[in-house]
């Protein structure tokens, strides 16, 4: 085993071991903080593999803004200290689903690349990402900006009564 | 062994300039306010008296409420304060005089500062405190915010120099820079001052009526960590703003004294910084999301435009 293997493997089992904790934990908003670590985790795991630019966009995006999104809308409606006893979360169905997605996708996984071995990748600079984003691909990314820009508006319309709204009528 | 010696030095950095710019702050506001300051400790014009501060804080009793998630409220000043660490460890002071040269530094730096959101709403909500969590959710509010005009005006000075790192982007810059990129330098520096939550940007601490928002039930050495995250704060917006906008090392005899230039101009824009904190008032919550997102954020759209606009014309 490499240096990098060794990497992998501890980032992994933190990003799985805390990924755990995030749907088992009874305290609110420790499971978002797991989730912090899982998805800096994950950083972690594009660092080792080369993709320096997608780990700091996993932080800049995921650590530093949608998790904190959401422990903010949890802060705003209840964030008790300590275990809820009240969590609505059906272990048997969820444990279903995702010990055979989590299977699932080993098996396959294991049956499409078992037999190939890949030379490692040339490391994932922001040159060459950004010639990859603009050349290759530029359709993808302009439909995605359009998606994005549509569920901006949308935001913006549905947090505005005064925007398109109907008059409600006088009771 | 050169590798020890460069943690060294950033450990040094770490250690020495914050309390550098702590003192000048207590010297500068007294002077400032026709005051003297401190006087005694150390003799001469009260210079030990950060050090006496951290002692009296090493002394202080570690107190966690009782109420409080004791592991989440231990963690949060260390989650404050590494973001900072990783920063310095990025900045250049002169031409090959950095600890470490990455081939994406902004993106690292901008991406490491957003961490600082999270170290504001754990030490809030583990405080089991109202007005902690209160200070938390403004703070958390108002970091999110003034996060898109920071990146969109950094965005604007890489895409002028065409590289992400933080040394390429000095040594791509020119003098002329100054007017071209001077929307977005503003835009920076205010949505950086925002982002350490320095007055008149300290919503979330508001004393007056928040107590001390998150940082309320903090006690001795957790709290002195804070504070001192406040305070590497300062270097590193000045630092950052200098390396992007006021072209870092670039002066008469740049070779040599590089590291002089991008001193002073880290020295002068820390001046600035606590002179903002003696002259404006506080703004109050609904003004600061106003001047975020109906002044900052449109300006350094506008910059983007002009930037790309310069660009496609040399």
């Amino acid at each position: 085993m490499t240096v990098a293997d060794v990497l992998l493997l501890a980032l992994g089992t933190v990003a799985v071991g805390s990924g755990a904790l995030v749907v088992t934990s009874a305290h609110l908003v420790r499971s978002g903080l797991y989730l912090v670590v899982s998805l800096g985790a994950i950083a972690g795991l594009y660092l080792v593999l080369g993709a320096e630019l997608v780990a700091w966009v996993q932080v800049l995006v995921y650590v530093g803004a949608v998790v904190v999104l959401l422990l903010f809308a949890v802060m705003l409606t209840r964030a008790p200290i300590g275990p809820s006893a009240d969590l609505d979360r059906p272990a048997l169905p969820a444990v279903l689903i995702g010990g055979g997605l989590g299977a699932g996708l080993a098996v396959l996984f294991a049956d499409a690349f078992r037999w190939v071995r890949y030379p490692e990748a040339d490391p994932g600079t922001a040159e060459r990402v950004g010639e990859q984003i603009f050349g290759a691909w530029v359709l993808p990314f302009e439909v995605i900006s359009i998606l994005l820009l549509s569920a901006l508006v949308g935001a913006i319309v549905l947090s505005r009564p005064d925007v398109g709204a109907r008059p409600t009528p006088e009771a | 062994m050169e590798l020890l010696v460069r943690v060294g030095a950033v450990m040094a950095a770490f250690l020495v300039l914050p309390l550098v710019i702590g003192q000048a702050e207590h010297k500068v506001m007294a002077h400032m306010q026709g005051r003297v300051g401190p006087m005694y400790a150390g003799a001469f014009h009260g210079w030990a008296q950060l050090v006496a501060d951290g002692v009296k804080f090493v002394q202080k009793e570690d107190i966690t409420p009782r109420a409080a998630d004791r592991t989440v409220f231990r963690l949060a000043p260390i989650v404050a304060l590494f973001p900072y660490l990783i920063v310095i460890l990025t900045l250049p002071l002169g031409p090959d005089l950095v600890a470490q040269s990455l081939d994406i530094g902004l993106f690292l730096v901008l991406a490491v500062l957003g961490i600082g959101v999270v170290a504001v709403l754990m030490s809030a909500w583990a405080s089991a405190n109202k007005y902690s969590l209160l200070g938390g959710v403004r703070g958390a509010a108002q970091l999110l915010g003034y996060e898109l005009p920071l990146v969109l005006a950094a965005a604007s000075v890489a895409m002028a120099a065409g590289t992400l790192s933080l040394p390429g982007i000095v040594e791509a810059w020119r003098p002329w820079w100054l007017i071209w990129q001077a929307p977005a330098a503003l835009v920076f520096f205010i949505a950086g001052l925002a982002e350490i939550r320095r007055p008149p940007f300290d919503m979330p601490i508001a004393d007056s009526e928040l107590v001390f928002g998150y940082m309320t039930e903090y006690t001795g050495l957790r709290f002195a960590f804070f504070l001192l995250a406040e305070y590497v704060g300062i270097v590193v917006i000045a630092g950052l703003t200098t390396v992007l906008f006021l072209g870092g090392w670039h002066g008469p005899f740049a070779e040599q004294l590089g590291w002089l230039w991008t001193l002073l101009k880290v020295a002068a824009l820390s001046f600035v910084i606590i002179w903002f904190r003696v002259t404006y008032p506080r703004l109050r919550e609904d003004q600061l999301q106003r001047l975020c997102w109906l002044i900052l954020v449109p300006v350094s759209l506008a910059q983007l435009v002009i930037t790309v606009a310069v660009k496609s014309l040399l």
